[in-house]
């Protein structure tokens, strides 16, 4: 690999605006998320998150600037100095680097815990069905669940549910894997069991975006945290900087919430 | 204490609570209950025996012309009917639903436009319409608009009583599935689409995988209804001189004059065949709940849980 390639961040954002309607949620992100790196979105509700979360997939379209995953502009093609929007099925094919666990589980609530986690992987990524279960029975077995590969997602606890669903966004082998605050809709006794698998990938040199609220899991497991408020990036460091030593008011206050 | 002993050490045996746990309960008699469902049976026997053993019913004539071969040949063409309009109306239907979803406008507009027209107006009309297309459109072509033609048929030759029974039904009953249909998809929580869409499928995978599945749950109950609906309303095909079961009992009375004796052999094949589908629905219906139930599942499949557990 030449050092050029190797210094490409894994995914570069650059002045990205995003509106719904006349209301603009994204004014101008610049982030790099560098290979193998974990980084944390933290910022108060309504900054837009969520939002810059689902431009990275695509699952929104921005109305300025541009993303890159591994590469790849997401959503567009230049050629020829002309940049032309992708088909939905060119895009379809960018999404399947790209994993996403979100706040309400998602699971498919007809198929059970292996099925949910095969369905991508023999389905989209035409893997071999056998060698997909074996997979997904392997994954489920590291988030602690062998024991409920055949319930459905109805008979999981909250925290079983999540996990299901990391392992479903595990099972396609991702470059990236975004987290859309995986413990906000869980029962405070519930959010360590899912915080444990997240820190275990983390160590396990995954690049993860994590949005959450848990300010101790962006302390130790994020390599660096981004402060986010009013559809921009207020701060961007380590976790001991951003979070011990907040440089910026809105950031200090936003914490001092938290103690 | 007898009771403690039964039930082992979960019973309380301290003096009255003893007596008082409530796995010893006992429902008590509903003397009302069993009064109404006596009255109710008195009823329900008394109509019967009435029916039963009136002599203008004519069940005799019921048994004698009840398989006979020009009823059965009716019922065949009314079963014939029902299931390819359905099936037809069924995937039509699915196509309307999702073209009215789309965020195409024209597609959208069109597939609105279709449910309106076929909604609106009386089935028996647009039958008639069918059967008599050849006076409106005696020669159907296909070709380039205002340009050569490429091929052309005689309406007549193309649409036979058959066709136009089958165009007539199919057609409205799409209009009437693409709702069923659009009502379930609506039904299905955002977040799975979105879901299928961030895990890289395809609309039509997302749609067949993930979608659809779930929505049969709201869409199974009243296409059931519509099923039946059908298999009445192919009874109007007589009218375009098709033989249904219908049909075929009114010729028979024409000759033999007994009126309701005939007239009971369709109804009872109508209630027969109604009630194989009301079975069929309730299949249906527990397959795609399947989600939904709690343990019974769970502990039945067991065994294979700890096989793929030890396979891993
Ligand atoms: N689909 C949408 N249509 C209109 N407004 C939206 C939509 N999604 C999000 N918003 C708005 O965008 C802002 C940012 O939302 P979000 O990204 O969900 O914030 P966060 O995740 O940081 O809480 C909020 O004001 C929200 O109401
Ligand atoms: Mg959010």
């Amino acid at each position: 690999m030449s050092p050029a390639i190797a210094n490409t961040p894994l995914v570069r954002a650059r002045n990205v605006h995003k509106s719904f309607g006349p209301l603009e949620v994204l004014k101008g992100i610049d982030l790099d998320v560098a290979s193998g790196e974990v980084v944390t979105i933290l910022g108060p509700s309504g900054s837009g998150k969520s939002t810059f979360l689902r431009c990275i997939n695509h699952l929104e379209s921005i109305n300025q600037g541009l993303i890159e995953v591994d590469g790849e502009q997401i959503g567009y093609r230049l050629q020829k100095g002309r940049l032309d929007k992708l088909p939905n099925r060119a895009i379809a094919a960018q999404r399947r680097k790209i994993g996403m666990v979100f706040q309400q589980f998602n699971l498919y609530p007809h198929m059970t815990a292996l099925e949910n986690v095969i369905e991508a992987p023999v389905g989209v990524h035409g893997q071999n069905s056998k060698e997909a279960r074996r997979y997904a029975t392997e994954l489920l077995a590291r988030v602690g669940l062998s024991e409920k590969v055949n319930s459905y997602p109805r008979q999981l606890s909250g925290g079983q549910q999540q996990r299901v669903a990391i392992a479903r966004a595990l099972a396609i082998q991702p470059k990236l894997l975004l987290f859309d605050e995986p413990t906000s809709a869980l029962d405070p006794e519930l959010v360590g069991e899912v915080l444990t698998t997240m820190r275990d990938l983390a160590s396990q040199g995954l690049t993860m975006i994590v949005v959450t609220h848990e300010i101790g899991f962006a302390r130790e497991a994020a390599d660096r945290v981004v402060f986010m408020d009013d559809g921009s990036v207020v701060e961007v460091g380590p976790p001991e900087e951003v979070i011990s030593r907040p440089q910026h008011p809105r950031t200090r206050s936003f914490l001092s919430r938290f103690i | 204490m007898n009771n403690a002993m039964k039930h082992g050490q979960t019973l309380l045996t301290e003096g009255e609570d003893a007596l008082r746990d409530v796995q010893l309960a006992h429902k008590p008699l509903r003397f009302d209950r069993i009064g109404l469902w006596t009255l109710a049976l008195a009823i329900g026997g008394g109509f019967a025996y009435t029916v039963g053993t009136n002599k203008n019913f004519g069940w005799p004539i019921v048994a004698q012309y009840f398989f006979d071969p020009a009823v059965i040949q009716g019922l065949t063409v009314t079963l014939g009917l029902t299931v390819v309009a359905m099936v037809l109306g069924v995937i039509l239907g699915l196509l309307l639903a999702v073209a009215r979803m789309s965020k195409d406008r024209l597609a959208s507009s069109l597939s609105s436009l279709f449910i309106w027209f076929f909604r609106g107006t009386p089935l028996l009309v647009q039958l008639i319409f069918w059967y008599n297309l050849s006076t409106l459109f005696p020669k159907l072509s296909i070709g380039i608009p205002f340009g050569p033609t490429l091929a052309s048929w005689n309406t007549n030759d193309l649409v036979t009583p058959v066709t136009a029974a089958i165009i007539g039904l199919a057609l409205n009953e799409a209009a009437y599935m693409a709702e069923i249909i659009r009502g379930g998809l609506l039904s299905v929580d955002r977040g799975q689409s979105e879901t299928a869409e961030a895990f890289g499928m395809t609309r039509a995978r997302a749609l067949r995988r993930i979608i659809l599945p779930q929505a049969m749950r709201s869409i199974v109950p009243p296409t059931g209804n519509q099923l039946i609906s059908m298999i009445k309303a192919t009874s109007l095909v007589s009218v375009i001189a098709m033989a249904d079961l219908l049909y075929s009992v009114q010729s028979i009375y024409n000759r033999t004059f007994e009126v309701i004796p005939m007239l009971l052999v369709a109804v009872v094949w109508y209630l027969l065949i109604t009630s194989v589908l009301n079975v069929g629905q309730g299949a249906i219906e527990r397959y795609y709940s399947r989600g939904d139930r709690g343990q019974q599942l769970a502990a039945r499949k067991e065994p294979e849980t700890a096989l793929t557990g030890d396979a891993a």
